[in-house]
């Protein structure tokens, strides 16, 4: 074992997946590299469609069928995990890498108490007596801020609000104390007015505990808020990758420049607002030379006919041939 | 909730009394019950007695509301051809179509929802594979000839089983149980498969197919990303989650089975209800015809309303959202 001060609490290297379809082979992500420290949040950022939630569920080890993994590693803590089947993988999730979905509403099963939901997870991973995993859901609410928990706990999902819900969901990822999470735009769901709150309290329980977080959201003033680094995707690869204040205040690839610019931040007029013009292309029809070479406003010659290139795991910040402020 | 139940069951007299009209009117208009009663034999003073003591000479609304009446105590009238009371009748076949009924619905659930459940687990599997395009061949085969293909093999083929019957029954009471012989419950075994296969491929179908869109509900995926183990996923949040919806129609399916007995009992001579019914249309027996829809009726009726009462119990939202409590 090597020293665990310095070693990423996930360590992705040339991550690739691939859905084989009838008419060829989509890959939805990309040769995609990146670590998160412990206690680190990586925001990762980009369109619908980029491969987000694709990456993230390559690293829980839930990919629907038929999409797989194709190539690369996934380090968790320095032990490989892409490789493990079955019980294996399973006794990580929840464990070592929770988990927040996007829409608390279908999260959580209908049918059973929240309490009974918290208890199965953690006699699942821990090994409790139910007396005492029932105190330490009790507590587990108390901490993500469900007022009268112990009175709450024997409540269904639908005796709470969305927000609430989504605080519960928070409270199930973490109870087993896992030092990842993944959360998969864990406020697109909600109310403009509790999306504020949840970041927080995820932001704080993290922290707390020395949690790395992988945070995917298309929300660019969230990423600003919440994360220390920031990774933005394209068409499944890694199009920019560095600390919040340095991409967010000096992008470097020109697709990380128009995403910023379509995102209405507070402190930016309407006047500033611009879109990046058309659509990210589908995976079946990818463009020759850079992915995004038809939406760019700097396109030249080599990005028609070159892949962009290679965004190494620790050398450069963005995957263009000619980065924006680099030209400067 | 008592709201809801009081509603219910509001809804459920309301029902049954149509139906109540529907069988009377059968009994009072469909042939002539002075007819049926008196034969070839009679003075108009005869006819004119009975009118009076059977009161066909009050008006409709009356007749109506004293057959209820005497149809809520019991007294459904005189069966033509045996000349006793129709609910002695009925009280006497009930125990043959209810224990058939009874192993063939056990069959049928136990079968159903264990084999649907298996074939959306292992969708792809081979045997899962098999056993649903076997469970079309259950679905499409008449009943008569799957009792008649039954009967073949294991009655005259293999000569195990009889072929019609109840075999030796014991009398308990009013009952009367074929549960506690040997022969009993050989006879019982080929009409209850033949009872039990087509509801039994229903269940297995309709549990496969709500199942496999539970298992692609977020909660499943969020239960598998917390790491708990198939067996838990499969069984404690999907299964539940499949049978909500399930159990109202497996509930319909007891009244349908009963119903549906009639062509089982006609296959192998088995001296239930259907079997009775068959017989009374066959010799006209209008008050035997009548008492037996109505009961079919009722039951469905009461099924309907258990049932419905049932699934309020097992989904929690409907507690609260309907009661409008919080
Ligand atoms: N079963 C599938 N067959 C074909 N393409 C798929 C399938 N599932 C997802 N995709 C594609 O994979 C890409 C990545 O999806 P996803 O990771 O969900 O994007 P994001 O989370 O960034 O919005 C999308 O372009 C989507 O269309
Ligand atoms: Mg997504």
């Amino acid at each position: 074992m090597k020293d665990l001060q310095t070693e990423p609490t996930l360590s992705i290297r040339n991550l690739t997946v691939d859905i084989p379809t009838r008419h060829g082979i989509l890959r939805p992500v990309d040769q995609v590299s990146y670590d998160i420290q412990p206690g680190e949040i990586l925001g990762v950022v980009g369109e619908s469609g980029a491969g987000k939630s694709m990456a993230g569920n390559a690293v829980i080890g839930l990919l629907n069928r038929p999409a797989h993994i194709a190539g690369g590693e996934i380090w968790l803590g320095g032990t490989r995990i892409d490789a493990l089947k079955g019980d294996a993988m399973r006794r990580l999730r929840g464990k070592k890498i929770g988990m927040v979905f996007q829409d608390p509403l279908t999260s959580l099963n209908p049918l059973l108490q929240i309490g009974d939901q918290l208890v199965e997870t953690m006699t699942a991973h821990l090994d409790i007596s139910m007396s005492e995993a029932r105190k330490r859901a009790i507590q587990a609410l108390e901490e993500v801020g469900i007022p009268a928990a112990a009175a709450r706990i024997d409540s269904y999902p639908h005796e709470f609000s969305g927000g609430m819900r989504q605080r519960v969901v928070i409270a199930l990822a973490l109870c087993a104390e896992p030092s990842l999470v993944i959360a998969d735009e864990p406020t697109t769901a909600l109310d403009v007015s509790v999306q504020a709150q949840i970041i927080a309290l995820l932001k704080r329980l993290c922290r707390e505990r020395g949690t790395a977080v992988m945070l995917i959201t298309h929300d660019m003033g969230v990423i600003a808020e919440t994360a220390d680094r920031v990774a933005v995707m394209y068409a499944g690869r890694l199009a920019e990758i560095g600390p919040v204040r340095d991409v967010l205040t000096a992008p470097h690839h020109p697709y990380t420049r128009g995403l910023m610019g379509a995102t209405p931040l507070a402190s930016q007029g309407k006047a500033r607002l611009h879109q990046i013009p058309g659509a990210m292309p589908r995976l079946d029809a990818l463009p020759d030379g850079c992915a995004f070479h038809p939406r760019c406003d700097c396109v030249q010659g080599k990005c028609r006919q070159n892949p962009a290139p290679d965004l190494a795991a620790d050398a450069g910040r963005s995957a263009c041939w000619y980065p924006v402020g680099a030209l400067v | 909730m008592l709201a809801y139940t009081i509603r219910r069951i509001l809804q459920s007299l309301l029902v049954l009394l149509v139906v109540g009209l529907v069988a009377f009117s059968m009994f009072r208009f469909v042939g002539d019950p002075i007819d049926n009663l008196l034969g070839q034999e009679r003075t108009d003073a005869d006819i004119e007695r009975l009118r009076e003591v059977l009161g066909l000479n009050d008006p409709f609304i009356v007749q109506y509301g004293n057959y209820l009446i005497g149809a809520f105590q019991g007294n459904l009238g005189i069966s033509y051809r045996q000349g006793r009371p129709v609910a002695e009748i009925l009280l006497e076949r009930a125990p043959a179509t209810l224990e058939l009924a009874f192993v063939s619905g056990i069959i049928a659930v136990v079968l159903g929802i264990a084999l649907g459940v298996y074939t959306a687990i292992r969708r792809d599997g081979i045997l899962a594979n098999v056993i649903m395009s076997a469970s079309l061949i259950g679905v499409s085969l008449p009943t008569f000839l799957i009792g008649i293909l039954l009967i073949y093999f294991f009655s005259v083929y293999l000569d195990l089983l009889p072929s019609f019957g109840r075999g030796q029954v014991v009398r308990i009471g009013g009952w009367s149980t074929g549960f506690l012989t040997s022969s009993g419950l050989k006879a019982l075994i080929l009409p209850s498969i033949t009872l039990a296969l087509f509801q039994m491929t229903l269940i297995m179908r309709l549990v496969r197919a709500e199942m496999l869109e539970v298992l692609r509900q977020d909660y499943i995926r969020f239960a598998r990303a917390r790491g708990l183990n198939e067996r838990a996923v499969n069984f404690r949040h999907a299964l539940k989650n499949t049978l909500v919806p399930v159990v109202t129609i497996i509930g319909m399916q007891f009244g349908s089975i009963i119903a549906f007995a009639i062509i089982t009992e006609t296959v192998f001579q088995w001296p239930g209800l259907g079997l009775l019914f068959i017989n009374a249309i066959q010799f006209v027996d209008i008050p035997v015809m009548a008492a037996y829809l109505m009961m079919i009726s009722v039951m469905f009726v009461f099924i309907n309303l258990i049932v419905d009462m049932l699934y309020f119990a097992i989904d929690p939202r409907l507690r609260v959202d309907r009661s409008g409590a919080h």
